[in-house]
C-alpha cells in the first residue's frame, strides 16, 4: 500500500518550493567526540554498557531534526570521533573542532575542560553529554559548554524531594570507593542536608569478598549494625555491590540512590507525556532501551536543532545565545519543557524517580516550590552558583 | 424472552434520550456512552486497544475509533456496540478526520510520520503521504479541498493539497503541535501547540500566521499550562481550549482572539465535544479519570461524571 519513492519525491520538491533559502541547502555539522575510559571491573555482568551508548541518542537526535531540517533546507550531518582509553583526546578535538563549531563531548570532565580551553573551542559550542560532575557548572564552568546530562546535584535533589515527600526522612549511607561512587556519595549528602533529611549513618563499603556468591550471606549482617534509618542509601554508581543489597538488608527497609529508588535523567520505564514514542524511535534505531547518556545525546542534538529551526542560523554563537534565551523550549517528553539556565548553562529538567520496574515520581514534587521556575528546585540555584562565566548571572 | 425485554427498554428509553457522549478510555480499552441529558454513563463498550481518536460518521450510522495500539481504526454499530470491521490505517493511529464527503478519513499515524487516507467505504487506502515525525493533529477543510497534519517532534503543520495528496505548505509552530481545526468558512486555522503553550491562528488562503494566543493562570506555571484538544462553539463565537495539566479550560474569543475566562476543570484535560444543542461542554480528564459537563452560557463547571482509566477522545453521537 505504501509508495514511499514515489512520496519522498514529493517531498524534496515541497521542500524545493518552501526553503527560504530557495534550493540552497544549509549544512550544519556537528560532531560527537568520546573519551573512551576504562571501568573498574564489577561483580555482576548482567548488565554491559552497550557500545554505542550516547551516541545512538545523538543519531535519534540528528534523525529528529532532520525531519524539520528538510521542510526548511537545514542539512544535519552527525560526525563521530572516539578516543581510545589512556590516549590524549586533545588531537582529536583539535580535528573535530576543524570540521565543525557544534560538538557533544563526553569525556570525563578534566578532559572536558581542557578541551573547553583549546584556542581552537572558543567560539564554539560545546554539549556535554557524558560529565555530571557539579564543578563543571560550578567554579569550573566554562561560556562555550553547555550540559546536558542533569548534574549530580539535580539527581540528587530529585531523590531528596521524594524522600521528604513520603516522610523516609532518616537515611543511611553506604558508599562505594571509586570516584564516581564517592562524587555521589557527596552529592546525596548535599541533598540530604538540603532537604532537611536526617543522615543517620553513614559509612564506606569495604567488603571485597564476591557478592554475588555471597550477599544473603553477608549483606545482612554487614548492615546489621547500621543506625536506625527509613532507607538505605547506596552509592555506588560502578554498578559493583548495589545490586546485591537489595532485600538483603538487615531491617527491611528500601533501597535508594544507585539501586532500587533511584532519580535518573532517563528510563525504559518512562511511558507517559509522549515518552512512548521516543522510547520505540530509539528502540528502532538503536535495538535496545534509551539509556540516560542517550537522552542527554539526543537532547543535545535537538536543541542544536530547535535552535537552528528558529534562529535559521547554523552560527554557534547565534545558537547559544538562543539556546540560553527565554524562548528556547525543548520538549523533552517529561512533561514540561526543557530550558537552558543562563547562569551555568545546565539543561533544566523534570527528573524521574524509579524503580526497574515503574515510574514513582517526577521530580520536582508539587510541595517544592520556587519564586520563579519549580524545576529549580533541582540542582544549583542562580544564587547558590559559583559560575562567574555566563556573565548575567549574579 | 430477552429479546422482549431489550426491546421494551429500548422503546422506553428513547424518547427520554437527549443525545449521547461517547468518551475513549485510553488505559481501559473502552468507551464510556454518557446520557446528555441524566449526565450519566449509560453504557461501557469494548474496544480495541488503546482507543484515542472517535469521530461518527455525518449520518450517526457508525463510529469511528482510533485503536492505536491495535494498528486500526474500527468501526463500529453505535447500537450494538459491535465492532463491524476494521480499516487499513496504518501504524499506531492516533487521530483523524473525516472529511466533509464522508467518505474519507484522515488518519495521523503517530509512530510512523504518515498521514493515511483511508476511503471508508471501498476500505482501502488511497493515499499515504510523509510528514513530519510524531503527526498528531488531523483536519479538513470544510470545503474538502485543503487537509492538515500537525507534527509533535518536528513542530510543522504540513498543509495537504486533497485532490493531489501532495503537501503544498509546511509552517512552523510552536513546540508539539496537538490539534487543528478550521473555521467554518474554512478561512483560518487554529493549531494548539502543547509544550509552546501557544495556540497559532493562520490564514488559510496565504498560510501566514494571524495571531497567536497565549495563556496566564494565577498559580499555575506557565510550564503546566500545555493546551491540546479545542472546539468552537456553534455560533463559532468562542473556542473552548483544553489545557492539560493546568486542569482549566481556556475560553477563547474567536474574533478578537482574547482570552474571556478560564474553567476549572479535572485533572489533565484533553478534548471536549458539545452536547447536540451546544449547551453543554464535556472535556476529558485522563488523570483524574473523569468527564467535566460545562454549562456554556454561564461557562461554570457542573459537575464531574466518573468514567474509565484515562478517557481522551470525545465525541457527540448524532441525534436520530
Amino acid at each position: 500500500m505504501r509508495r514511499p519513492a514515489r512520496a519522498a519525491a514529493l517531498l524534496w520538491a515541497v521542500l524545493a518550493a518552501s526553503s527560504p533559502l530557495g534550493a540552497e541547502e544549509m549544512p550544519v555539522p556537528i560532531a560527537y567526540l568520546r573519551q573512551q575510559v576504562e571501568r573498574p571491573p564489577v561483580l555482576s555482568d548482567l548488565d554491559p554498557i552497550p557500545e554505542d551508548e550516547g551516541i545512538a541518542g545523538a543519531r535519534l537526535g540528528r534523525d529528529d531534526n532532520a525531519t524539520t531540517g528538510r521542510f526548511l533546507g537545514h542539512d544535519y550531518v552527525l560526525s563521530v570521533a572516539e578516543v581510545p582509553p589512556g590516549e590524549d583526546l586533545l588531537p582529536a578535538a583539535r580535528e573535530a573542532l576543524a570540521g565543525s563549531r557544534l560538538l557533544l563531548v563526553d569525556a570525563p570532565a578534566a578532559a572536558l575542560l581542557r578541551l573547553a580551553d583549546l584556542p581552537e573551542a572558543q567560539g564554539a559550542l560545546i554539549l556535554n553529554v557524558g560529565a555530571p560532575d557539579d564543578g563543571l557548572r560550578g567554579a569550573d564552568c566554562r561560556a562555550n559548554v553547555l550540559h546536558a546530562l542533569p548534574s549530580l546535584a539535580m539527581r540528587a535533589d530529585a531523590l531528596a524531594q521524594f524522600l521528604q515527600l513520603r516522610r523516609w526522612t532518616s537515611v543511611a549511607l553506604l558508599e562505594g570507593p571509586f570516584p564516581d561512587d564517592r562524587a555521589w556519595g557527596a552529592a546525596l549528602r548535599a541533598s540530604t542536608a538540603k532537604f532537611g533529611l536526617t543522615l543517620e549513618d553513614d559509612r564506606p563499603w569495604d567488603f571485597d569478598g564476591d557478592l554475588g556468591r555471597t550477599a544473603q550471606a553477608e549483606v545482612p549482617m554487614l548492615t546489621q549494625d547500621l543506625t536506625d534509618h527509613d532507607v538505605l542509601l547506596v552509592a555506588d554508581e560502578t554498578g559493583d555491590f548495589g545490586r546485591y543489597v537489595l532485600f538483603n538488608t538487615w531491617e527491611p527497609r528500601p533501597v535508594a540512590g544507585s539501586e532500587g529508588i533511584t532519580p535518573v535523567a532517563w528510563s525504559p520505564v518512562l511511558e507517559n507525556w509522549g515518552a512512548s514514542q521516543l522510547q520505540s524511535r530509539f528502540g528502532d534505531l538503536a535495538g535496545r532501551p534509551m539509556r540516560p547518556k542517550d537522552y542527554a545525546a539526543w537532547a543535545a542534538v535537538r536543541s542544536l536543532g530547535e535552535a537552528v529551526t528558529r534562529t535559521g542560523s547554523a552560527d554557534p554563537q547565534a545558537i547559544r545565545a538562543y539556546l540560553l534565551s527565554p524562548d528556547f523550549a525543548l520538549d523533552g517528553f517529561k512533561g514540561r519543557a526543557l530550558s537552558f539556565r543562563d547562569w551555568d548553562g545546565q539543561l533544566r529538567q523534570p527528573i524521574p524517580v524509579v524503580s526497574p520496574r515503574a515510574m514513582i515520581g517526577m521530580a520536582p514534587f508539587e510541595p517544592f516550590l520556587h519564586q520563579s521556575d519549580e524545576l529549580d528546585t533541582l540542582g544549583t540555584d542562580r544564587p547558590e552558583s559559583a559560575c562567574t562565566a555566563f556573565g548575567a548571572a549574579g | 424472552m430477552s429479546r422482549l425485554l431489550l426491546s421494551c427498554a429500548t422503546l422506553l428509553a428513547a424518547p427520554a434520550w437527549a443525545g449521547e457522549i461517547w468518551v475513549t478510555n485510553e488505559l481501559d480499552d473502552t468507551i464510556s456512552v454518557i446520557d446528555t441529558g441524566t449526565l450519566e454513563v449509560v453504557r461501557t463498550i469494548e474496544t480495541g486497544e488503546r482507543p484515542r481518536g472517535i469521530t461518527f460518521a455525518h449520518d450517526g450510522s457508525v463510529v469511528y475509533i482510533c485503536a492505536s495500539d491495535s494498528d486500526a481504526v474500527q468501526v463500529m454499530d453505535p447500537e450494538t456496540g459491535e465492532i463491524l470491521h476494521d480499516l487499513p490505517s496504518g501504524e499506531d493511529p492516533e487521530q483523524f478526520a473525516l472529511a466533509p464527503d464522508g467518505r474519507h478519513l484522515w488518519i495521523a499515524n503517530e509512530d510512523d510520520a504518515i498521514s493515511t487516507v483511508v476511503d471508508v467505504e471501498s476500505r482501502r487506502v488511497v493515499a499515504q503521504i510523509d510528514v513530519g515525525i510524531e503527526p498528531e493533529g488531523m483536519a479538513v477543510s470544510p470545503d474538502g479541498k485543503v487537509a492538515i497534519t500537525t507534527s509533535e517532534t518536528t513542530n510543522m503543520a504540513h498543509w495537504i493539497d486533497t485532490a493531489t495528496h501532495e503537501t503544498f505548505a509546511n509552517t512552523l509552530v510552536d513546540t508539539r503541535p496537538r490539534h487543528a481545526e478550521f473555521t467554518e468558512d474554512g478561512g483560518r486555522l487554529w493549531v494548539s501547540s502543547e509544550i509552546g503553550g501557544t495556540v497559532t491562528v493562520f490564514d488559510t488562503a496565504t498560510q501566514g500566521e494571524l495571531a497567536k494566543i497565549r495563556f496566564e493562570i494565577a498559580g499555575v506555571h506557565p510550564d503546566k499550562i500545555q493546551p491540546v484538544g479545542f472546539e468552537f462553539t456553534a455560533d463559532h463565537g468562542t473556542v473552548f481550549v483544553a489545557l492539560g495539566p493546568a486542569n482549566h479550560v481556556a475560553v477563547v474569543n474567536a474574533t478578537t482572539y482574547e482570552v474571556e475566562d478560564y474553567i476549572l476543570v479535572g485533572r489533565r484535560v484533553w478534548h471536549m465535544a458539545f452536547d447536540a444543542n451546544g449547551e453543554k461542554l464535556f472535556t476529558t480528564n485522563g488523570v483524574s479519570g473523569d468527564v467535566t459537563v460545562i454549562d456554556v452560557a454561564s461557562r461554570e463547571a457542573l459537575q464531574s461524571i466518573k468514567v474509565g482509566r484515562f478517557p481522551w477522545g470525545a465525541a457527540l453521537r448524532p441525534g436520530t
